[in-house]
């Protein structure tokens, strides 16, 4: 009957262990207990007290069993013994905490063990091929002497640690051994597990291990590879831990999850779990199912846990993540595009951007007077307001909202050298900026304003100092930012195919090709305008080369349909 | 940071301490039932003036979330809530009728009375229009998350003020006593907050929400903060510095992640906007006694004297933590 013996090893939450342990025995499984020798006499007794008329449960000695140290092993050690000798019936031991919750009925797994009676269910890898290890520590568990406490002397242990490396330092392991590591739960047979404890060898096993850092997760997963004939290398036991080392704790919300994964024991349960350990002790004995273990989902939902922990959702800044420069794992959260000199030169350029690209088309969003949002609302995505005070009390803040607000939305905005330029290094820096500047395009409104002269002088000359500070930073070194800049005359030449460049990378390369050009303006004049302001001694040069007069390709008329060339 | 200046920071702390112990002359126990208190006990903190009709939801919703014992100080009531929460089983009450300014705006009759009786405690400090939302708040208690951050070896948990709002005047729905103030102000700004960090305190400091939007868009350098740490595992050498804001060890202000993670984080639902706001600003700008000479209250009279409606086309109407959690207002962080 009983091919199944539990060891369970407790040190917390004795009503839940007392639960578990009698929901083993029920099952018929005999269940041999450490407790942690540090848990005060008073409350083991009561508890010993408790299950003593279980006739199939027995306490074998107690260890102290501090985490990473040998106690943890030596309580295994002594409480198997006492399991394959007290109860000869039992073929596969399974090793267990008090916290861990059978999720099937026993009987299920008895079946499932009878079905594989040679096997061993221990996860054991060697320490090249996994990835879970905690402070840095892999192959040296095994080659340093950890005589000092992680917990409670960290800066012996971590000194010692450094002793070892810098004299090379270097432990002998016992020949035959080759280091292996895994979770501490498993799951084996009477066979493999006698011959682990009765090894002749064993005493100098157990010294080379006993100055092992956390023996506990290599000495039987070391040792099972002499002996077994069949080892499955995973654990019967779902245990996820999280980026730290400390195990994921399951809570009521996580039944249905837990029910799904088949598993047949879970570690590890949060003690006032309550629906957890009603359940799952009160199994429906009629939905006798012969599944396989499928932890996939829950691996998934710890492992997105621990991404969320370490990397953190891209181009979010609030109270629990404000990543120092250069650790941001992405500046915003999505591409974005930024057009300079655009709406200068066409008239509805952002009418005819949001219909070519299917974006969202702000104006000048550092405007100074203020954030021209899209269709000129007074609050945008995220309420984020349109006044220039807010906006330029943080202009970086502002951008990365904006973007952060809109996920799954494009967002573009024009800018130039009116806008308020501190916003401009945080695009620059940023690789989800695509950035396209018409140099010198700010002349236009100046060449159409009817104003002074004087005025205009000095407003361009200003402009013109300003963009060329910003062209220079978009082509230093350093830019992040995917920038396109062409001189106003270059662009002029050729609209349509830049236009089409850009369009097709905001849209991801579609085939599509731009049937309708946007409207231009008419520049019959500006090339006059440019050498008027050339003789007051203002030379602008951001435009490229502008013949003095009607050389550039003016519309004839502004109802003149625009149409495209293509080769 | 030099040694010099945490060294200054710890006589601070010290001298806050010392200030406490001074102050706490000023209190007077209406009923002490601190000896009920036992250990893993979760605490909750608060001091209040003329929130009789408050409290009844305020109670309810913190005992729903676990909390175990409550700590009021009242500051000089007159309409009978301090009465009604002497009654309470599970509520202690001190009275002081003393100037809150000069008491650092409550922080040194808490401070006492945390070192007394929190300490090794789990404690929320909060006010009774704060309601905390951490993550899994609806099917976990906060004890699940205290323990959750015991084994992280987490102190601290950060919760961001979130101002809820009505749509419509403020004045429109009048609040029912015993009523959830959800149901009458649901509405909150998403995606406008500001941040900066504080290298003193080594905390964050977060601006913006409908507060800055109305009442302070011409000058939102002032607008008030809205960073938070209210759960703390309390030891009897910590204080608070302002408000809630920041704590003192600083360590404790760490509730962020620097290298591009997420911690966990929670928020506090900040119903400040109910009809109850008007009096209310009204007599505290009479009173003078809260900070920067009652600015803030001094900004709400007069901005709902002239635009009263904080809800624009672009508010999120509350659901649950998920929502916020999507919104990137608070964080799940590793925990699942």
């Amino acid at each position: 009957m009983s091919s199944v013996g539990i060891v369970i090893l407790v040190h917390t939450a004795f009503d839940r262990a007392e639960q578990v342990i009698r929901h083993w025995v029920k099952g018929g499984c005999p269940v041999v207990v450490h407790v942690d020798s540090s848990v005060p006499n008073g409350t083991f007794k009561a508890f010993e007290r408790k299950l003593k008329p279980l006739k199939t449960v027995k306490f074998s000695k107690r260890y102290r069993c501090e985490w990473g140290t040998w106690g943890m092993v030596a309580a295994t050690q002594n409480a198997s013994e006492m399991m394959l000798t007290s109860f000869p019936d039992v073929r596969h031991v399974y090793l267990a905490s008090g916290s861990c919750l059978p999720l099937r009925p026993v009987e299920e797994l008895r079946t499932y063990l009878d079905g594989r009676p040679r096997t061993d269910f221990i996860e054991s890898a060697t320490t090249a091929d996994v990835p879970w290890t905690v402070g840095g520590l892999d192959k040296e568990r095994f080659t340093l002497r950890f005589p000092f406490s992680w917990k409670k002397h960290r800066r012996l242990f971590d000194g010692y640690v450094r002793l070892q490396r810098r004299f090379r330092f270097k432990r002998h392991i016992p020949s035959g051994l080759v280091p292996h590591m895994g979770s501490q739960w498993w799951c084996l047979t009477r066979q493999t597990l006698s011959a682990i404890l009765q090894d002749p060898d064993r005493p100098a096993y157990d010294a080379y291990f006993k100055k092992v850092w956390i023996p506990d997760e290599s000495y039987f997963q070391t040792l099972v590879r002499l002996y077994s004939p069949h080892i499955e290398s995973r654990s019967l036991t779902l245990s996820k831990f999280d980026f730290q080392g400390k195990p994921h704790i399951f809570y009521d919300d996580h039944l249905q999850l837990l029910r799904r994964s088949d598993c047949f024991v879970a570690r590890k349960t949060w003690p006032h779990a309550n629906r957890l350990y009603n359940t799952f002790l009160n199994p429906d004995p009629a939905a006798f199912k012969a599944a396989e273990p499928n932890p996939g989902k829950i691996d998934r939902i710890f492992a997105k846990a621990v991404d969320r922990r370490t990397l953190g959702r891209p181009g979010l800044y609030m109270q629990s993540r404000w990543p120092r420069m250069d650790r941001e794992n992405g500046l915003t959260s999505s591409p974005y595009s930024v057009f300079e000199g655009f709406v200068e030169l066409f008239e509805n350029f952002e009418f005819w951007l949001a219909k070519e690209t299917g974006a969202r088309v702000h104006g000048h969003l550092y405007h100074p007077e203020k954030a021209m949002f899209d269709g000129r609302q007074d609050h945008f995505q995220g309420a984020l307001s349109n006044s220039a005070i807010l906006r330029d009390y943080q202009p970086h803040m502002f951008l990365t909202n904006l973007i952060w607000n809109t996920r799954g939305e494009r967002q573009a905005f024009q800018f130039g050298p009116d806008d308020n330029q501190k916003v401009a290094p945080s695009f620059i820096r940023d690789r989800n900026a695509q950035v396209s500047v018409i140099s010198g395009a700010w002349a236009v409104p100046l060449f159409l304003s009817n104003r002074n002269f004087a005025d205009i002088r000095i407003d361009a000359a200003r402009m013109q100092q300003v963009e060329t500070a910003h062209l220079n930073a978009l082509r230093a070194a350093d830019t992040k930012a995917r920038v396109r800049i062409w001189t106003m005359a270059d662009f002029i030449d050729s609209p349509m195919e830049a236009l089409q460049t850009i369009v097709d990378e905001m849209t991801g390369k579609s085939v599509r090709t731009v049937t309708e050009a946007p409207r231009m303006v008419d520049l019959q004049g500006f090339g006059q305008f440019l050498q008027n302001l050339k003789n007051q001694g203002m030379h602008p040069y951001l435009m490229g080369d502008f013949p003095v007069e009607n050389a550039i390709p003016a519309p004839k008329s502004t109802t003149r349909k625009p149409y495209l060339v293509r080769k | 940071m030099s040694v010099w200046s945490s060294y200054r920071l710890r006589l601070k702390r010290k001298r806050f301490k010392v200030r406490a112990r001074r102050k706490s002359r000023e209190l007077r126990a209406l009923a002490n039932r601190t000896s009920e208190i036992r250990p893993n006990d979760i605490l909750l903190f608060c001091t209040m003036r003329n929130e009789d009709v408050r409290i009844p939801y305020f109670l309810r919703y913190y005992r729903e979330l676990g909390v175990d014992h409550f700590i009021f100080v009242d500051n000089g009531s007159n309409d009978g809530g301090a009465e009604y929460l002497a009654k309470q089983p599970d509520v202690s009450i001190w009275s002081t009728t003393a100037s809150y300014k000069k008491s650092r705006f409550g922080l040194d009759w808490l401070t006492y009375l945390q070192m007394r009786y929190a300490d090794d405690h789990w404690t929320l400090t909060v006010d009774v229009d704060e309601f905390f939302v951490f993550p899994f708040c609806d099917t976990r208690p906060v004890r699940a998350l205290t323990d959750w951050l015991d084994s992280s070896n987490i102190r601290s948990f950060g919760a961001m003020m979130l101002d809820m709002y009505p749509k419509g005047k403020v004045t429109d729905t009048p609040y029912q006593r015993d009523t959830n103030p959800l149901d009458i102000a649901p509405w909150f700004d998403a995606g406008n907050y500001t941040i900066s960090r504080n290298d003193q305190f080594r905390n964050l400091w977060i601006q913006g929400g409908p507060r800055a939007r109305v009442f302070f868009a011409d000058r939102p350098k002032s607008a008030p903060a809205l960073n938070k740490v209210p759960l703390v595992k309390w030891s009897s050498d910590y204080t608070y510095v302002s408000s809630t804001h920041m704590l003192l060890p600083r360590g404790l202000n760490l509730v962020y992640d620097e290298w591009g993670g997420e911690k966990a984080s929670g928020v506090l639902l900040h119903m400040k906007f109910l009809d109850t706001l008007g009096a209310k600003a009204a007599e505290e700008l009479s009173r003078g006694e809260h900070y920067a000479g009652s600015a803030e209250y001094a900004a709400y009279a007069e901005g709902l004297k002239t635009s009263p409606e904080l809800w624009c086309k672009w508010s999120e109407k509350y659901i649950n933590w998920r929502q916020l959690e999507i919104l990137g207002i608070m964080s799940k962080g590793n925990w699942a």
